[in-house]
C-alpha cells in the first residue's frame, strides 16, 4: 500500500526524521490560514498523488508571496496531472502539501528495502540526490552505495559510518555526520516497526545552515503487515486506486487491470499470469490479471464475472481452472450458476482440467449456456482469441 | 531415491485443528504419508482423523519422533510457529501459509541461518515425492511416478506442468514448491543441486515468474553444475512493471525481474525455455529424447 508524501512525512516526524513544517491543504481558505501560520520566506505547494514526476508535470509551485497561496491551491486542486508514472489518463489532484522551502546546499539520496537475495534489509544511498535512482544505477553505478543491516541485531553505528564515509559526508559537511547516522537508525526503526516495504528520501538535503531535512518522502507498506497497524490502514486513499481493483479486494479476489480485451479468470497466481501470457501468444492481449483463489466457488466466480464485465474493454472471457483439491464438477456448477446470475453478453471459453474434469466439461456443455468448453490450455486460448478477434 | 521426502518421513502438522490444517492432514494421510502428530496450543489430547494433537512441537517430537513439519498456522503467528519447529529439532519445515509479513520472514530467515534445518516456503503448495509422501496441498492423484523433478514458485501452474508430464508418461520424482514470497527458505539453487544428485531424476522442470533474481541465480548454477536437461517456463511476460501479480514476490521493480530478462539468462545457460506453458511436457520429452 502506498501513501501520500504528506503522510510519509508525518510518519518521519514521529520517528525523529527531520522534515519541513507543512500541512495537508484541500481548500484555498485552508491554504491562506496555514500560510499565515507558517510564515516562512519561501512556500512550496505540492500536489499529492501516488506518482512520481509531479514537478515536471506542473504539480509543484514555489512562491515567496504568501498571498499567492490561495490562488495556487485553487489552480492545483482538481487539476489532472500526467506524469511518467500515472499513465496517459493522469491523476486528479485532490489534496496538496503546503510547506516551508529549504535553502539547499547539497542533495543526497537514501532508501531502505529488503534485499530479496539475502533476505536482509539494505540501505541504498547516493550523492546524486534529486535524480531517479534507476537512472543513477544505470549510468553511474559506482555512485550507488549499499549497506546491508543484520536483522538479528538491527542498525549499528558502524552501518551509519560506512554509509556516511562512502558518501564523503565528513569531507562534504562534517556537522551533519552525527545527525545523519542517527537519522539512518530512525529510518531503520520506521522500516521494521511499521512493516514498510520501501522507504525513500529523495532528496535528503543538507541546508546552507547545515541541517538535514527530508525534502521529499515516499513510503510503501507491506500489505501483509497492515493488520498490525491501524494508523497506516487509515492512510489508505481509495481515490488513488482503480475502482475495479477496490471491488475485487472487497471480494477477496486478486485483480489487476490491464489494457487488453480478453478478461481472464484463473485459480492461482502463477497460472493466472501464465494464462495472460498464453492469450498474448495466441495473438491478443489480456484485459486483466484475476486470481480467484484455490476454491473458485459460485460466489467468487460470480464476483469475478461482475468485475470483468464492468471493464468496457472486455470483449470476451476466458476461464481457466485447474481443479486440484476442489473438483471440477463443483467448479462447473459454480460457473453455471454464476453465469445465470450475471448476464454475460460476450463470448465465454471455459477450460477445466484436473480432478473430474470430464464431468465438469459435460455439465458445462449441457447447461444451455452460450459458452465453449476446452480441455487444453493452448486450444482454449486460441478459441477465445478467435471469438474476439486479434488485438489491433 | 528422491529428494527431501520419502516413505520414512514422519510428519507433524502445525495448526492441525484449523479448517485447512485438518482437511489437508487428512488428505496427506490418505495419500500414504506418515502423518504422526499435530500441534494446536491448548488442544492436546484431541485427535484429528486418528492423529494425536499436542500443545507444543517439543512434546510432539518427544512422543512421536516426527522430523518434518507442515505448517498451516495463520500469518500473524506463523513466524513463531516456524521458529518453534526449528527449535524443537524438526529438520524440514514446510510452510504453506500465505500472507506472512515480509519483515517477519526477514527475522525467521536470519534466525535459521547456520542451523541444521531446511525451510520450504512460505506461500507454497509443499513437497510431494510420488507414491511415497505428500506433504502439502497439491492434488496427489495428478502425479505419476517417473523421472522428472519439478521445482516451482507457483502452485496451480505446477499442477499444470505435472499434469502434462503424467499424461505424456514421463512422470515425476519429487515436486517442490518453493513459494511465491519475496523472502523464502529454500531457493531454486538448493533444489536443483538435490535433483542433480538424485539418481532417479533424469530431467528437471523449473517454473519461475517475474520478480527478484532467483531465476538468474539458478541460471548461473545450472551453467556450472547441472548436467541433467532443464526445461523452464517463466510466467509474467505480459505483466506490467510495478504491479504485484498475486504473489507478494511477483513484481517487476526498477525495471528488474522481467520475464524476458530471465528467459534470456536461462537460455544462455543452456536451459530449454518454453514460451508456451502448454509445451512444458513436450519440451521435457524432447530433451530426454523420447
Amino acid at each position: 500500500m502506498n501513501v501520500h508524501e504528506f503522510q510519509a512525512k508525518q510518519m518521519f516526524g514521529q520517528f525523529g526524521i527531520p522534515v519541513p513544517r507543512g500541512k495537508e491543504i484541500t481548500s484555498p481558505e485552508g491554504g491562506a490560514a496555514w500560510a499565515a501560520e507558517l510564515n516562512t520566506p519561501v512556500f512550496v505547494v505540492k500536489a499529492q498523488i501516488h506518482a512520481g514526476g509531479r514537478g515536471k508535470a506542473g504539480g509543484v509551485k514555489i512562491t515567496k508571496d504568501k498571498t499567492a497561496i490561495p490562488g495556487l491551491v485553487k489552480d492545483l486542486i482538481g487539476k489532472t496531472l500526467i506524469t511518467h508514472q500515472t499513465g496517459p489518463k493522469g491523476r486528479e489532484v485532490r489534496r496538496l502539501l503546503v510547506e516551508e522551502g529549504a535553502a539547499i546546499a547539497k542533495e543526497l539520496y537514501v532508501s531502505i528495502l529488503v534485499d530479496r537475495d539475502s533476505g536482509w534489509p539494505v540501505f541504498i544511498a547516493s550523492t546524486e540526490g534529486g535524480m531517479e535512482i534507476e537512472e543513477v544505477a544505470a549510468h553511474t553505478p559506482q555512485k550507488i552505495i549499499r549497506e546491508s543491516i543484520d536483522p538479528a541485531v538491527g542498525f549499528q553505528g558502524y552501518n551509519g559510518r560506512n554509509i556516511a564515509f562512502a558518501l564523503g559526508l565528513p569531507a562534504m559537511e562534517a556537522a551533519v555526520v552525527t545527525p545523519f547516522i542517527q537519522m539512518l537508525g530512525n529510518l531503520y526503526r520506521l522500516f521494521m516497526d511499521k512493516n514498510a516495504a520501501m522507504v525513500e528520501i529523495n532528496p535528503l538535503v543538507i541546508t546552507s545552515d547545515k541541517k538535514l531535512i527530508a525534502l521529499d518522502g515516499k513510503v510503501s507498506f507491506d500489505d501483509n503487515g497492515l493488520f498490525r497497524h491501524a494508523d497506516v490502514q487509515k492512510m489508505r486513499d481509495l481515490h488513488e486506486e482503480d475502482p475495479l481493483e477496490i471491488e475485487a479486494g472487497e471480494n477477496n479476489l486478486n485483480y489487476v487491470k490491464l489494457d487488453g480485451n480478453i478478461g481472464c479468470m484463473v485459480n492461482g497466481a502463477g497460472l493466472a499470469m501464465a494464462t495472460m501470457d498464453v492469450i498474448k501468444l495466441a495473438g491478443s492481449e489480456p484485459a486483466n490479471f484475476l486470481d480467484v483463489g484455490g476454491g473458485a466457488t459460485k460466489e467468487t466466480v460470480a464476483a469475478g464475472f461482475r468485475i470483468l464485465l464492468k471493464d468496457p474493454n472486455v470483449k470476451g472471457i476466458f476461464i481457466n481452472i485447474f481443479g486440484g483439491i476442489v473438483r471440477c464438477e463443483r467448479i462447473a456448477h459454480g460457473v453455471i450458476e454464476a453465469a445465470k446470475e450475471v448476464k454475460i453478453n460476450v463470448p465465454l471459453v471455459v477450460r477445466l482440467q484436473g480432478t473430474n474434469a470430464e464431468e465438469g466439461r459435460k455439465l458445462l456443455a449441457e447447461s444451455g449456456l452460450k459458452l465453449e468448453v476446452a480441455n487444453d490450455l493452448w486450444e482454449a486460448a486460441q478459441k477465445i482469441v478467435k471469438l474476439t478477434g486479434k488485438a489491433a | 531415491m528422491s529428494i527431501l521426502v520419502n516413505k520414512n518421513t514422519r510428519v507433524l502438522v502445525q495448526g492441525i485443528t484449523g479448517k485447512e490444517g485438518s482437511f489437508h492432514a487428512t488428505q496427506c494421510k490418505a495419500y500414504g504419508t506418515q502423518v504422526v502428530a499435530g500441534v494446536t496450543p491448548g488442544k492436546a489430547g484431541q485427535e484429528v482423523e486418528g492423529i494425536p494433537v499436542f500443545n507444543t512441537v517439543r512434546d510432539a517430537v518427544k512422543k512421536t519422533q516426527c522430523d518434518t513439519s507442515l505448517i498451516f498456522v495463520p500469518p500473524p503467528f506463523c513466524a513463531d510457529a516456524i521458529l518453534e519447529a526449528a527449535d524443537a529439532g524438526i529438520k524440514l519445515v514446510i510452510c504453506i501459509t500465505e500472507g506472512i509479513p515480509v519483515n517477519d520472514m526477514v527475522k525467521v530467515k536470519r534466525a535459521l541461518y547456520g542451523r541444521d534445518v531446511r525451510l520450504i516456503g512460505p506461500n507454497c503448495p509443499g513437497v510431494i515425492t510420488v507414491d511415497e509422501g505428500k506433504i502439502g496441498i497439491m492434488p496427489g492423484f495428478i502425479h505419476k511416478k517417473g523421472v522428472v523433478g519439478v521445482v516451482s514458485r507457483s502452485g496451480t501452474l505446477t499442477y499444470e506442468a505435472v499434469h502434462q508430464l503424467s499424461a505424456l508418461g514421463l512422470g515425476e520424482t519429487t515436486c517442490v514448491g518453493i513459494g511465491g514470497d519475496p523472502v523464502n527458505g529454500t531457493g531454486f539453487v538448493d533444489v536443483l543441486a538435490l535433483f542433480e544428485k538424485d539418481p532417479e531424476t533424469q530431467a528437471i522442470v523449473m517454473i519461475g515468474e517475474i520478480g527478484g533474481d532467483a531465476e538468474e541465480k539458478a541460471a548461473e548454477f545450472i551453467k556450472k553444475q547441472v548436467k541433467k536437461p532443464v526445461v523452464s517456463f517463466i510466467a509474467g511476460i505480459t505483466a506490467p512493471p510495478g504491479r504485484r501479480m498475486g504473489h507478494a514476490g511477483a513484481i517487476i521493480s526498477g525495471g528488474k525481474g522481467t520475464a524476458a530478462e530471465k528467459m534470456k539468462t536461462l537460455e544462455a545457460a543452456g536451459v530449454r525455455v518454453v514460451k508456451n506453458p502448454a509445451e512444458i511436457g513436450n519440451a521435457v520429452k524432447a530433451a530426454l529424447g523420447r
